[in-house]
């Protein structure tokens, strides 16, 4: 399926949508499909907002954002965001603060059609005071010294679509990802429907040679896209390195609101698509992020004689 | 001990090296990127050669061919020991009891070891909107002990009270009848000196100056009435060796290095 069918198909105005990846294989380009598309007042759930979603908010797509970690990574601020939430300018988003662990879980309950999930933390924190879906049950069971035990416990979260992106899937689906793999199969599974952007689909038999590499299998999956360095400026291991230039940059272009419409109506509304970004960039720039080569040696899955 | 010339010496060499003394004798140390990257690395080459250092990206045991420039840094993944995902990590390797030292950072820190990282101001309409709590608040409620390397050592960042408080030490989650692994915050390094704390119960008290720093510098610098303990040490100054290992070996690029 192409990204512009896959956003219009399963990205509605009002949806909430998980974007998923942590800091590997973030899901730019469907990011910035939805940008194309113009979509609003979505809900985006993701551990660590960063450039993409700075972007979704400069672009007017969002209006409520759920999230753990609010940053450009190690490389400094997010313009945009910390105008939206500081200054309400130019409008008020609606932020929903949790831990890393607090939207785990969250996911860990999404996934399973549990009602809530149990963590150790958010004791004597102030997050509950401002977000009220941090509530404190008492547990059922005795704690180890013989007393009834308080525990936060967090809501599941089930997107109307969760979108990661991965190395590898066959065209049915089955996708195989590797290096930091972070929340991305329980994102999945969370949503109501997923789609899965890969940098090349392969033929089954290369993903039946190593089944534990897949980590969504094909059932979770509503439709594949391929789509090359659909992660950058993030990156995929063993595809391109990290592009931490654009990090830098991004928080100055981010700092000054019309430079940073500026870049969107460019580099995102200016192309057709993610492959004339790509080729926007050029073949030079892209041969600055290329890795060289590290195989794992391969695993013998042994077979009936 | 020979020491070098002053004036050669940055903060985040200044710092680097007494967290990394810090770490003598310690296993397994869940880190994230910059002054506790430089500080691992040092303690590995001198007072901690077994230290295994967990990133909250999930790698456990890099071996990295490069400084990583992030935590997750494609060059910490290739030739690690293992790469987790997030419920294992957070679930079972924090939560689950596994890690010896945490190391945080924060806007505001008070006397009892609590963290702000959220935000300057208001929560509803901030002044400065900080990036949040990440895994800080796991990190704390979770491991054995916490170091913080505090870069400002000022009234509005060692401040009497939190603007907001996410990261809260074990005393604020007892009070809510919410039992911690660990200790919260041992040990605050900065560049005037060490402030430490036993546990649940004890304040942070002034137990080491750099040269040339005096008590009341540092208490004119902390928002609150610091104690100060009995027996307030010198901290020694990074040695030549240190200084070269750091320089030479850790970070040569001086990326870290400011």
């Amino acid at each position: 399926m192409s990204m512009r069918a896959a956003i219009a198909g399963f990205v509605h105005d009002g949806d909430t949508v998980c974007l998923e990846g942590f800091t590997h294989l973030i899901p730019t380009a469907a990011g910035h499909e939805i940008i194309r598309q113009g979509r609003r007042d979505l809900t985006v759930v993701r551990m660590t907002a960063d450039i993409v979603v700075d972007q979704m908010l400069a672009a007017g797509c969002v209006t409520r954002l759920v999230s753990s970690f609010v940053g450009n990574s190690s490389a400094g601020s997010l313009g945009e965001l910390r105008r939206r939430v500081e200054s309400a300018d130019p409008a008020p988003l609606a932020f929903e603060e949790y831990s890393h662990y607090g939207m785990v879980c969250r996911y860990l309950a999404g996934s399973q059609r549990l009602p809530f999930y149990p963590l150790r933390s958010y004791g004597g924190s102030d997050l509950p005071s401002v977000n009220s879906d941090l509530r404190k049950v008492t547990s059922p069971y005795p704690g180890p010294d013989g007393e009834s035990e308080q525990i936060y416990v967090v809501p599941p979260v089930n997107p109307d679509v969760t979108i990661i992106h991965a190395q590898r899937a066959d065209r049915s689906g089955n996708t195989q990802m590797w290096g930091l793999t972070g929340i991305q199969a329980e994102a999945v599974y969370a949503a109501d429907k997923a789609v899965v952007v890969v940098e090349e689909i392969v033929d089954d038999e290369v993903i039946r040679s190593d089944p534990n590499r897949t980590l969504v299998p094909a059932h979770a999956v509503d439709a594949v896209v391929r789509c090359p360095r659909g992660a950058h400026p993030s990156f995929a291991q063993g595809y391109y390195d990290r592009d931490n230039a654009f990090y830098r940059a991004w928080s100055h272009i981010s700092k000054d609101p019309q430079r940073l419409r500026d870049w969107l109506d460019e580099w995102v509304r200016g192309t057709a698509d993610h492959a004339e970004y790509v080729e926007k960039l050029g073949e030079e720039f892209w041969a600055g992020l290329a890795v060289g080569e590290a195989l794992s040696e391969p695993v013998n899955y042994g077979r009936r004689l | 001990m020979t020491t070098t010339a002053p004036g050669a010496l940055t903060p985040s060499e200044l710092l680097s090296v007494v967290a990394s003394r810090e770490l003598a004798a310690r296993r397994t140390v869940f880190a994230g990127i910059g002054l506790p990257t430089l500080a691992t690395e040092l303690a590995r080459l001198t007072v901690a050669p077994d230290i295994e250092v967990v990133y909250e990206s999930g790698v456990c045991g890099a071996h990295p061919s490069q400084l990583p420039e992030t935590i997750a840094d494609a060059v910490l993944i290739t030739g690690a020991e293992a790469v987790i995902s997030m419920p294992m990590l957070f679930g079972c390797v924090l939560q689950g009891g596994h890690i010896d030292i945490g190391f945080l950072g924060a806007a505001q820190i008070d006397r009892w070891g609590s963290l702000n990282t959220s935000v300057i101001g208001d929560w509803d309409s901030p002044s400065v909107r900080l990036p949040g709590s990440g895994g800080g608040v796991e990190v704390m409620a979770n491991s054995r002990e916490v170091f913080v390397v505090m870069r400002r050592h000022d009234p509005r960042s060692f401040t009497a009270e939190l603007d907001f408080c996410t990261t809260p030490g074990p005393d604020r989650a007892l009070a809510e009848g919410i039992r911690s692994l660990g200790a919260g915050v041992t040990r605050v390094i900065t560049e005037l000196g060490i402030l430490a704390r036993e546990g649940v119960g004890d304040e942070l008290r002034l137990v080491a100056v750099h040269p040339g720093v005096t008590v009341e510098r540092v208490r004119a610098a902390t928002g609150w009435d610091l104690r100060v303990a009995d027996t307030v040490e010198e901290v020694p100054p990074p040695t030549e060796e240190e200084l070269r290992l750091l320089r030479e070996d850790v970070d040569p690029d001086r990326v870290y290095l400011r």
